[in-house]
């Protein structure tokens, strides 16, 4: 009996440590949500090249994640990608001519939708669309423009 | 010439055979599985504490020692790059989605496999198999089944122990021993890793888990019953399982990609 009791004990103890390790795993070394919220409200915007923007991609102002990317499709007729996001409903004073534009965390880093405040008293709500926006910049295009540049300049 | 192609076509007969025969033994496992786990869980409990528990010492140090060593080498080449953060993002892919699971079915096989072929192994060389069929106990079920989801049951945290202390190991060597920031250290992870990385693990882990426990009830159950014979068993076991699992490896790496 008693045997039985300390091996019983001890698989216990072992599956426990066993589910601590793959806690630590799952919580510590991921860090694929820290957006959470219980209510949202989701917002269009429209850009011309969403670089390589995914869902999933985090929603910030001033730096603090307010939101998540939910959805980024083409739109076959304007020609243009149309990301859809949502937005924490404890954030609904942003003001609705507020511009969104797609940001690189680093100089390798992912995208996401960074938004600026603008100034107009009314605020954004589900289902509204943000008119500013600006596109990912394209490392390549960048670099392809300066060689371009330098290029005409040795010309000159 | 013609005894030649006779060796052959046996000797292919042969593996196709016992290739066969593995094929049915592992049906035949799992359809007492269900049984056997919910009518004599204390038979499965005591077979975690064997394979799991008792290999919880060397799976932690081996640990330790592998996410250090990962940190080191890692910072010595992050290092050239002034990229001393990303040494953490190194060590902790490596373990979660590599080393974690086939360094912990290397150890498995050697310390759990081995003891699982040879006690079954000796069972059958001592005719205790034989005779509980005699009582009308099936051997299969009361002895084999229980050890084959004790080993499966006990895989996935023995690799999930393992990778969580490497990432110590890799704390330890990284942030304390050569000083990189420790907020970086750990952000870079959480940025970079994600959770299907750690799937990736788990998933590996767990078909290794099946791979290396089967085999190793497979080599005990059909061992030569005699002394010599039990040792070749055991160490095919560690031969095969080890083969195994870096094809396996291979395969799901390949396939997740």
């Amino acid at each position: 009996m008693r045997q039985t009791r300390s091996v019983e004990i001890g698989t216990g103890l072992f599956v426990l440590l066993g589910m601590t390790s793959l806690f630590f795993l799952t919580t510590q070394t991921t860090g694929g949500d820290d957006f959470r919220a219980d209510s949202v409200y989701s917002v269009e915007a429209r850009f011309e090249n969403v670089g390589s923007l995914r869902e999933r991609a985090p929603v910030t102002m001033s730096g603090v994640t307010i939101g998540r990317v939910t959805d980024v499709t083409f739109d076959p007729v304007a020609l243009e990608a149309i990301v859809s996001f949502v937005i924490d409903a404890q954030y609904d004073q942003i003001p609705d001519d507020s511009d969104a534009s797609i940001l690189t965390s680093g100089i390798l880093g992912s995208q996401y939708v960074g938004l600026q405040a603008g100034g107009s008293p009314m605020y954004l709500d589900d289902g509204s669309e943000i008119m500013f926006t600006q596109s990912a910049i394209v490392l390549e295009n960048l670099i392809g423009k300066f060689l371009v540049n330098a290029g005409s300049e040795d010309e000159e | 010439m013609r005894r030649v192609v006779n060796d052959i076509r046996n000797n292919t007969l042969e593996f196709l055979r016992t290739f066969g025969a593995f094929q049915l033994f592992f049906l035949r496992i799992l359809r007492y599985s269900p049984a056997v786990l919910f009518g004599r869980f204390d038979l499965v409990v005591k077979q975690v504490y064997n394979t799991g528990a008792l290999s919880l010492v060397i799976i932690m140090i081996c640990g330790l020692f592998v996410g250090a060593v990962l940190a080191l080498q890692a910072y010595a080449n992050m290092s050239k790059f002034n990229a001393e953060d990303w040494t953490g993002v190194a060590a902790a892919f490596a373990l979660v989605k590599e080393l974690g699971p086939v360094m912990t079915a290397l150890l498995f096989a050697g310390r759990a496999g081995t003891a699982l072929t040879s006690e079954i192994g000796l069972m059958k060389a001592t005719d205790q198999l034989s005779a509980m069929e005699m009582m009308a106990v099936n051997p299969v079920r009361r002895v084999l089944v229980p050890r084959f989801l004790g080993g499966v049951i006990a895989m996935p945290f023995l690799a999930a122990v393992f990778s969580a202390i490497g990432m110590f190991g890799a704390h330890l060597v990284g942030v304390e021993l050569f000083q990189v920031d420790v907020g970086s250290f750990w952000q870079q992870i959480q940025l970079t890793v994600e959770m299907s990385d750690v799937n990736e693990g788990i998933l590996k882990s767990v078909v290794f888990g099946v791979a290396a426990s089967l085999i190793a009830v497979w080599e005990g159950y059909n061992t030569v019953p005699t002394a010599e014979g039990v040792g070749r068993a055991t160490t095919r076991t560690v031969v095969i399982t080890a083969i195994a699992i870096l094809v396996f490896d291979f395969m799901i790496t390949a396939a997740l990609i």
